[in-house]
């Protein structure tokens, strides 16, 4: 038994340094979510401020419009699909990479789901908090900044850091496009050794831990802001 | 009422006869039983009745035909001519062969599709009975199954743009390398001095990255290259192949008795002129 698993371990990741596999795709699969992210907050941010200036004063009404839109197409489609689209027939003619299609695709999936993550906080704080800040002589956009949102960013940290665990595991599907991420080197591995218990449980184990080290830098946030709050 | 209590009788046994059959015949069982029960009450039902579970009978003696036996093959069907889609059902070369081996075996067959390098699992684990997918014989392949006697030639050949600087496969050292995941041009591509792969879900993936210029080449098996470079404008096959190699069924290992039966059915189909009649069917002779 143990010996067994001795050679299994040796098969799927010693031999023929098939660990490579792995960390070349863990490296794809950091970077892709990274810069997704990063996409995604700030795709999300203005959305959200597009679209709750536009419940509250009534302005912007165009970008309000293109913002729905972009909400309703983004979410009403699959990643994996976006993901393809973005491959072959947006970048059909110039090809900035795959790893950057990648990015792109799915940092603009995410910002959907941040926009309305964001715009949920905002309405989540009481309109008199708004009102008091323009009595204070505030303008809107002063009001947005100091006063709603600090409060309302504090109230969505576990739903965003849900989307981000979320975006993480979602990347998983970037092997669609030829792109060797962290399950796509798996996969390889599966190919050649024919064997799903290792490189499959080792795959879910990287995922797990990266989760698991990511709640536990959001928790120690959370706890932070919940301090200063006092 | 005796007559009544006959057709009871009559129908409670096809019920039992119907149930042990299959679970496919599971809904004509429970009409069986529903018109049953309304013929207690009715004699001009129970006529009626009786017509009903005189046909349930007949395909109940149809369900017990097919329990012959059951072979499941498994296969990636994005491998035109040997498997692909085509009108709502798979077909091509490995699936009139897989037909024709039933036949002889005198069993039904079954396909499922599923992705290139899952095949061999499912067959080591028992899923599956057999892999027909244009398998080369490859012995990293052969510690995993057992390989019927060859049934194609087959080879690796090289996929390039028209006028690509790319003339033969040493060419390829330095360049960007499409491959369909799990494939002997797979494992072949990274044995490359230099290159880089990338490895797709199916071959038709790799060769439109390569119309769009996203790589440079795309190594696939001989026939599937010549549908797709006939059906995209601006490719070509190179003239050398990478490697020449034979294609094969894969069985369970160990599983000597299914090996031989279908070892003997592929010996009599090649016997017969059947085999190269199929693939004549499929690939225009040469």
């Amino acid at each position: 038994m143990w010996e067994k698993l001795c050679n299994d371990f040796y098969i799927n990741f010693i031999k023929d340094d098939r660990w490579m596999y792995i960390t070349d795709g863990l490296q794809n699969t950091l970077k892709i979510t990274f810069f997704a992210v990063l996409i995604g907050i700030a795709l999300g941010f203005l959305v959200a401020m597009v679209r709750s200036t536009y419940e509250n004063t009534g302005k912007l009404k165009i970008l309000n419009g293109i913002c729905t839109i972009y909400l309703t197409v983004i979410r009403g489609t699959p990643v994996v699909v976006q993901l393809m689209i973005m491959y072959f027939i947006i970048f059909s003619t110039v090809d900035p990479g795959q790893v950057t299609t990648a990015i792109l695709a799915f940092g603009i999936n995410s910002g959907a789901y941040v926009a309305e993550i964001f715009r949920s906080g905002i309405n989540s704080i009481e309109r008199g908090q708004f009102e008091a800040g323009r009595s204070l002589g505030f303008n809107y956009a002063q009001t947005m900044w100091y006063i709603i949102m600090p409060q309302a960013f504090r109230n969505v940290i576990p739903t965003l850091a849900n989307e981000f665990i979320v975006l993480l595991k979602e990347t998983s599907v970037a092997g669609y496009i030829g792109l060797q991420d962290l399950t796509k080197g798996g996969d390889i591995i599966r190919s050649r050794t024919y064997s799903a218990f290792m490189p499959l449980i080792a795959v879910a184990l990287i995922y797990l831990v990266m989760v698991m080290v990511f709640s536990y830098l959001v928790k120690l946030m959370e706890r932070r802001l919940k301090r200063s709050e006092h | 009422m005796k007559k009544n209590m006959l057709v009871m009788a009559a129908a409670v046994c096809m019920t039992a006869v119907l149930s042990a059959c299959s679970s496919g015949s599971t809904e004509t069982t429970a009409a069986a039983a529903d018109t049953s029960a309304e013929a207690a009450e009715d004699t001009t039902a129970a006529e009626s009745a009786k017509e009903e579970s005189a046909e349930a009978a007949d395909a109940g003696e149809e369900s017990t035909e097919a329990a012959g036996g059951t072979l499941i093959m498994v296969t990636n069907a994005e491998f035109p001519p040997y498997e692909y889609h085509e009108n709502n059902e798979i077909v091509g070369i490995d699936v009139d062969i897989a037909k024709a081996i039933a036949e002889h075996m005198g069993m039904e067959l079954e396909i499922q599709d599923m992705a290139f390098d899952s095949l061999i699992p499912a067959v080591d684990s028992g899923k599956a009975d057999f892999a027909a997918a244009g398998m080369t014989v490859d012995p990293d392949r052969q510690q995993f199954v057992d390989f019927t006697d060859t049934y194609a030639e087959a080879a690796q050949v090289i996929i390039v743009k028209e006028g690509s600087e790319i003339a033969t496969p040493d060419d390829l050292a330095g360049k960007t390398i499409g491959v369909q995941t799990g494939t002997t041009g797979d494992m072949y591509a990274d044995d490359i001095q230099d290159a880089e792969v990338q490895r797709f879900n199916k071959g038709m993936d790799a060769v439109m990255a390569l119309t769009q210029d996203k790589i440079d080449a795309v190594i696939i098996d001989r026939e599937p290259a010549k549908v797709f470079v006939e059906e995209n404008e601006g490719l070509t096959i190179l003239d050398e192949a990478f490697t020449e190699e034979e294609y094969a069924i894969a069985v369970k290992k160990g599983n000597t008795e299914l090996l031989n039966s279908m070892n003997e059915a592929i010996k009599e189909l090649k016997d017969s002129g059947e085999l190269q009649a199929i693939v004549d069917k499929y690939i225009a002779a040469e």
